[in-house]
């Protein structure tokens, strides 16, 4: 496929609300699908079950929501009453499951509310434990087992180890790809614009991860060899949008403000985990060990002050950024309690950084636009901002 | 929690108990370093007050600090103090005001300064902010967190690899590091003496709450209530002023009972009870009295609350249990109301009407506490289609000043108690 092709059918996949790509996978295998909320769910163990994960991101800008503000109340976040809407309108029928990772007080009470809505469908709060020791590892095995248990339930498929083992597998292609997609977008940024990537990597909630891997491939291939000409853009960082996110038009924006984006942290669901489970030994403790000890920094971890900040100035110098743009959903209390302590960091290394709110439908993107605009001019004309 | 505010109201013999042991422990606070104490900052909910004690270590709860301020109209300029420092103006008011309340000097509500943490007991109950809470504040005073996280109930129900879980934490990082700090071993015995003490106080509460299914009620679940629920989730359970100040209320309850009476208002006694409600949500507290008066000016009283079970719900049975302390600490934790999912809370709400015989429900949605307000819609839909009892729902904030509308407030409650008479009066007796 070329690069407008497949840029094409990610997009594609992006604006389908229905989910035809789940409903086709399920029509054709007769399998299972079990949705997530962001950040992090151990999608090996759903796929270990012969089931399809699949990340619901909110509505996005494309739904109108008719009902779904009738259940939040208006300082709340967007993606939950988005997600509710999806619901309540059927869209997510085709979920035989829903898990609701432990990263907010929001998503936590949508497990609540979901088990009331949907009383016939299986729903599960994922506790994932902020002690990353002896205690935390003990309690995250239950958890998936308790899950394990469950998929098997709902499945008829036992997760055994070895198919355990062969997820992990397949997960670590499908994370070493994107990594290297992310490699290539900061060595030319110019050949990889981010709205595309995103595009990509949005293809990552609904995709079968092997399909989904082979799609990254073409994709990075196919930008390689593209003739796209360098512009003279700030490199940046954008962090804080790991949750609801940002409307596609405005991740344009920033770019086409001056900034070329050589690192985020969207989609983590796909990006979670930094380095490689490992493939041999017993799964379960690969899982923990990964989760415990080999993932990114974010705002729904708990970091003592010594870490904090560390992981995002490591993207800063690896990636060459020359500032860090904080992008996080308006109400959204763990990005916007986490800002200030990571601004105080980069302040106190000398990296320039500047920050905005959103909403999955936010209108306001000019006026981001042009602040990120002149961002990035001051640190073309001063190194700084 | 503390009676500073109602200085013109009749004191009971407990207010006064109370209010001479909050300017105790303050006291004791401001001078901690002199009497060569430590100090733990720590949460309401969940927290390990009887751990602490063990370790003659003196407790400070930001939340309660940050409520004082907003009592005392301090936690309006606070919050812009924290903002203007750069934290978002979308985020929980609790934090402001605290963070707020330290760059203006940490001066306490009985105005000395309160002392910088020796340690930060980070048990992690009931709310994600929590966390970042503390993150904030390990930044600033540079000392050791001890994390204590406390899965929460998404099934509603406490598992045993929930507890162990607790349990783990506590024994393998969070009592060796108070050892640490405090410089002295863990004594299972006196800790096994204040977990003893906390149940017979925990023994007390349950009678008083109860006691708001006499009619009329002696006592007001919320607004009350919040002065009932000082000494138990604050600094004092585990304490033998805590139990003293817990028999003497009871009395006065008792008391009430027997003689028909009415709770204490700062107007005066409650006489004419026209509306039992049950109250979902924290109040709000810069303009608590006439947050207060909109409801028993009404004749409303509130016969019980969920904001008066985010420290422990003694009522639905649990007490410390002195025989297995970490158990039972991990037990308490995980109890906590905002612990609870939500199916679990409209359940608790419903059989509070009814075990109450309320006339309907009134949910106070906070607009900086996520924890709280998500999901709040959907309970009041839940509880009017269970209960047949309406249900009334406003908006307010806890500390921020900006947030409370008291004309809206007020003019919504009032159409809110009309329709509870239009409703008795077209329904057959
Ligand atoms: S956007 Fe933020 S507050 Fe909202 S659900 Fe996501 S993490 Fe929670
Ligand atoms: S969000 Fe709510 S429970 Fe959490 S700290 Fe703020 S007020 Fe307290």
């Amino acid at each position: 496929m070329d690069l407008e092709a497949i840029v094409q059918r990610s997009e594609a996949l992006f604006r389908d609300q229905d989910l035809s790509a789940v409903k086709e996978w399920k029509s054709r295998t007769g399998g299972k699908v079990i949705g997530f909320m962001p950040v992090y769910v151990p999608r090996e163990l759903i796929h270990a079950a012969g089931a399809l994960p699949v990340g619901v991101m909110g509505a996005g800008e494309h739904a109108e929501i008719i009902r779904g503000d009738a259940y939040f109340q208006s300082y709340i976040c967007r993606i939950p009453r988005s997600t509710i809407e999806l619901g309540v309108s059927g869209k997510l029928d085709v979920l035989d499951g829903f898990l609701f990772p432990a990263i907010c007080d929001v998503i936590r009470n949508l497990s609540g509310m979901w088990k009331i809505l949907f009383p016939q469908k299986y729903a599960r709060y994922v506790d994932l434990p902020q002690d990353f020791g002896a205690a935390g590892r003990a309690f995250y095995r239950r958890e998936l087992e308790g899950m394990a248990e469950d998929f098997t339930r709902l499945t008829g498929k036992a997760v055994t180890a070895e198919a355990l083992r062969r997820s992990i597998k397949v997960y670590n292609e499908n994370r070493r790809a994107i990594a290297r997609l992310y490699d290539l977008r900061s060595e030319a940024p110019h050949l990889v614009p981010t709205w595309e990537l995103y595009l990509i990597l949005r293809a990552a909630n609904v995709l079968e991860v092997t399909e989904h891997t082979k799609l990254v491939e073409a994709y990075a291939q196919a930008a390689r060899q593209s003739k796209r000409p360098e512009r003279d853009y700030v490199r940046v960082v954008v962090s804080g949008a790991f949750c609801e996110q940002p409307p596609l038009g405005l991740i344009r924006a920033l770019e086409s403000s001056g900034c070329y984006i050589v690192d985020d942290d969207w989609v983590l669901g796909a990006r979670y985990l930094v380095e490689d489970v490992i493939e041999d030994g017993d799964p379960f403790d690969a899982l923990i060990d990964a989760y415990a000890t080999k993932t990114v920094s974010t705002a729904s971890r708990y970091e003592s002050t010594a870490l904090k900040g560390k992981f995002l100035v490591e993207q800063v110098r690896s990636r060459r950024a020359e500032g860090v743009v904080f992008a996080a959903p308006s109400f959204c209390d763990p990005a916007l309690l986490e800002r200030p302590m990571l601004q105080a960091v980069l302040s106190e290394q000398g990296i320039p950084h500047t920050g905005f709110k959103y909403a999955e439908n936010t209108g306001q993107i000019q006026s981001i636009k042009e602040e990120t605009g002149t961002f990035a001019d001051s640190i073309k004309l001063w190194g700084t901002a | 929690m503390s009676t500073t505010t109602t200085a013109d109201v009749e004191k009971e013999p407990s207010m006064i108990l109370q209010k001479q042991m909050i300017g105790d422990h303050f006291h004791e606070l401001a001078r901690a370093k002199e009497l060569g104490k430590k100090v733990v900052y720590t949460f309401v909910p969940g927290n390990l007050n009887e751990l602490i004690w063990a370790f003659d270590m003196l407790p400070v709860h930001p939340e309660i600090n940050a409520l004082q301020s907003g009592m005392r109209k301090k936690s309006g300029a606070y919050i812009q103090e924290a903002e203007k420092a750069g934290h978002s103006e979308d985020v929980c008011t609790y934090v402001k005001c605290d963070l707020g309340m330290m760059k203006k000097g940490n001066i306490g509500p009985t105005g000395e300064r309160l002392p910088a943490p020796d340690l930060l007991l980070l048990s992690y109950t009931g709310c994600f902010t929590f966390m970042k809470w503390f993150e904030l504040l390990q930044r600033e005073y540079g000392c050791p967190v001890a994390m204590l996280h406390v899965p929460y109930q998404g099934d509603g129900e406490i598992t045993p690899a929930m507890k162990q879980y607790v349990v783990d934490q506590l024994r393998d990082s969070v009592i060796p590091l108070m050892e640490q700090v405090s410089g002295k071993k863990l004594d299972l015995e006196r800790l096994k003496g204040f977990l003893g003490s906390s149940s017979r106080a925990e023994d007390d509460l349950c009678a008083i709450w109860d006691s708001a299914k006499h009619k009329p009620s002696p006592i007001d679940s919320y607004f009350g209530g919040v002065y009932y629920i000082g000494p138990i989730f604050s600094a004092f359970r585990g304490l033998p002023q805590a139990e003293e100040y817990y028999k003497s209320l009871r009395a006065e309850v008792d008391a009430r009972v027997a003689a028909k009476r009415g709770p204490t208002t700062p107007d005066g006694e409650l006489k004419d009870q026209k509306f039992r409600l049950v109250v979902e949500g924290p109040p709000n507290w810069t303009s608590f009295r006439d947050f207060w008066k909109m409801f028993y000016g009404e004749g409303a009283v509130v016969v019980a609350s969920t904001y008066t079970k985010v420290g422990g719900l003694y009522d639905r049975g649990f007490r410390h249990d002195p025989a297995n302390p970490l158990e039972t600490m991990a037990e308490y934790c995980l109890g906590c109301y905002t612990n609870r999912n939500l199916p679990t809370r409209v359940d608790l709400i419903e059989k509070y009407i009814e075990e109450f015989a309320a006339d309907g429900f009134v949910v106070n949605s906070i607009k900086s506490c996520n924890s709280f307000s998500a999901g709040q819609l959907l309970m009041l839909r839940e509880l009017e289609k269970r209960t047949g009892r309406p249900g009334a729902f406003i908006e307010s904030d806890l500390v921020d000043p900006r947030y409370f509308s008291g004309a809206n407030i007020k003019n919504r409650l009032d159409s809110y108690f009309q329709m509870i008479d239009a409703k008795r009066a077209s329904s057959p007796t």
